[in-house]
């Protein structure tokens, strides 16, 4: 590993860091003008934070990003899809890349696992709604809505149609799902669909759609190698909320069977 | 301290379990489907124990500092009652975690290149320079005004979905208009503006508010400052490339 770069990663997290503390310390003091209780404690929960970061991002950058950005190229390379021997190139079919797709979900899956801002969430909802909304359930609710959002996204670049299209369905489909969905989880799943896409996910997806668009023939990498993460943020609202949804369907079940024996006494 | 020390192996155990399935999809893919060794399996070794040591000390520090903060305020915000100062705060941490987010630095500079090459702008350093940083100073406002507004409906209790559902319908107007290029950039820098730092920071707040005002439910007003946060960017971001165009 080499010194400089670990000296970059902890320079820019504390650069990150900086603005946050100085806002929040700096309205602590001028504007509430009220002591921090455990002030140890909050510092050194501050510094493990920074300190953690460092180390995520260093150990990322050095294990994780370079062997999966290149899989990712190895994955869309025309040779690896098309075999060795493809002198001429047969027209782009979207059955060809079924490999891609699957390598998509996986990763997409997988890395929001990891999403340190999704765990912080996690772990919120699950102490306000009192244990009703599980930590690992919500992960897995949004993790799968990633892994579906980053596959079609992968299929819309080999297709080539227009981002939009998808986007705007995806709307209309949480719309639907608001109206019916149960009030506690709206909140929750909309803002789900903004933490899924930080630290972890966004630069492995973002090697994923630029060397997808870069080697299908006929795409841009400017017009279709973005819209990836829209995808990996519009999906898991409707994980979470169809999540709700079948959560309070069980429970109505259950309680429904429980009430129908009670009253006929067994 | 053996109590403590319980407690670490069992959160760094808890990683292990987190990294595990990027583990396998990894392995599976380089070694079962592209028939490839793994490379530099140490320093890939190395690097993993990074970053689960890393997730570790996140996962502590949040309960220690960024959670218990976040609500501190919240509450101490709630009981002073001052509107003003409270939406001037939520603005400043909007704007302030935003503006130096390096994953939205690296998406302006991309814009500026597009729209250099579209002819939007000239190709020339200084030109691409303005556009990246005027684009940058947008979406940190736009993210600002994101929390701000999260907040005020909090305290007064309005339903998310009419917020949310209205500036859906504010992305799709402006697709329609918005220059083609920029629409794929505008969708993309919903996402990357809410970083690891903010997202806990900002749903401590949202929650500690919801909880110390009388009439709120955690659970339905406390959550929603984030889909705000990702929201108000593409509004703002393909205004930009209308404005410019």
């Amino acid at each position: 590993m080499s010194l400089g770069h670990f000296a970059a990663t902890i320079a820019q997290t504390v650069l990150d860091v900086l603005p946050i503390a100085a806002i929040i310390f700096g309205f602590q003091f001028l504007v509430i003008r009220k002591p921090i209780p455990q002030l140890r404690q909050v510092l050194t929960g501050f510094a493990y934070v920074l300190l953690g970061l460092v180390l995520f991002l260093q150990g990322l950058d050095q294990a994780l990003f370079p062997l999966g950005k290149l899989m990712a190229q190895q994955l869309t390379d025309p040779t690896f899809i098309y075999g060795p021997l493809a002198g001429e190139r047969p027209p782009v079919h979207w059955a060809d890349y079924l490999w891609v797709y699957l390598f998509a979900a996986a990763i997409g899956f997988s890395t929001t696992i990891a999403e340190p801002s999704l765990i912080a969430v996690a772990i919120k909802a699950a102490a306000v709604s009192g244990g009703a909304i599980s930590v690992w359930g919500l992960r897995i609710a949004v993790a799968n809505g990633v892994a579906i959002g980053i596959a079609l996204g992968t299929f819309r670049i080999v297709t080539g149609t227009p981002l939009h299209y998808y986007i705007i369905a995806g709307y209309i489909v949480v719309i639907l799902q608001t109206l019916v969905a149960p009030k506690l989880i709206i909140a929750l799943a909309y803002d789900s669909g903004g933490v899924t896409t930080s630290t972890v996910t966004v630069p492995l997806v973002t090697a994923l759609g630029l060397g997808l668009a870069g080697t299908v023939p006929g795409r841009s990498v400017l017009l279709d190698g973005f819209g990836l993460i829209a995808f990996a943020s519009l999906f898991p609202m409707m994980t979470v909320m169809s999540y709700a949804q079948v959560a309070e369907w069980r429970t109505r079940d259950r309680s429904s069977r429980k009430a129908r024996s009670t009253e006929r006494g067994d | 301290m053996s109590k403590q020390l319980r407690l670490f192996l069992k959160s760094l155990l808890d990683s292990v379990r987190d990294l595990a399935p990027i583990a396998v999809v990894i392995a599976f893919f380089q070694l079962v489907v592209l028939h490839q060794p793994i490379p530099d399996l140490a320093d890939l070794l190395f690097g993993s124990v990074l970053v689960i040591l890393g997730l570790t000390f996140f996962v502590r520090g949040l309960e220690m500092g960024l959670f218990p903060i976040g609500e501190r305020l919240a509450y101490d915000f709630a009981r002073k009652g001052s509107l003003p100062w409270l939406m001037v705060f939520a603005f400043a941490l909007g704007f302030g975690t935003t503006v130096a987010e390096p994953a939205l630095i690296a998406v302006a500079d991309e814009a500026a290149q597009i729209a250099a090459e579209g002819g939007v702008i000239d190709n020339q350093r200084e030109a691409r320079d303005d556009y990246a940083n005027g684009l940058r100073y947008t979406v940190a406002v736009s993210v600002g005004f994101a929390i701000m507004l999260g907040v005020l409906r909090i305290i007064r209790g309005w339903p998310i979905q009419w917020l949310i559902i209205g500036g859906y319908i504010g992305v799709v107007i402006m697709t329609a208009f918005a220059p083609e290029e920029i629409v794929g950039i505008a969708y993309d820098s919903g996402g990357v503006t809410t970083s690891t730092i903010t997202v806990p920071l900002v749903t401590a707040l949202g929650v500690g508010l919801a909880s110390s005002i009388e009439g709120r439910n955690p659970m339905v007003d406390g959550f929603g400052l984030i889909a705000f946060a990702s929201l108000t960017p593409m509004i703002f971001v393909m205004g930009y490339g209308m404005l410019l165009q």
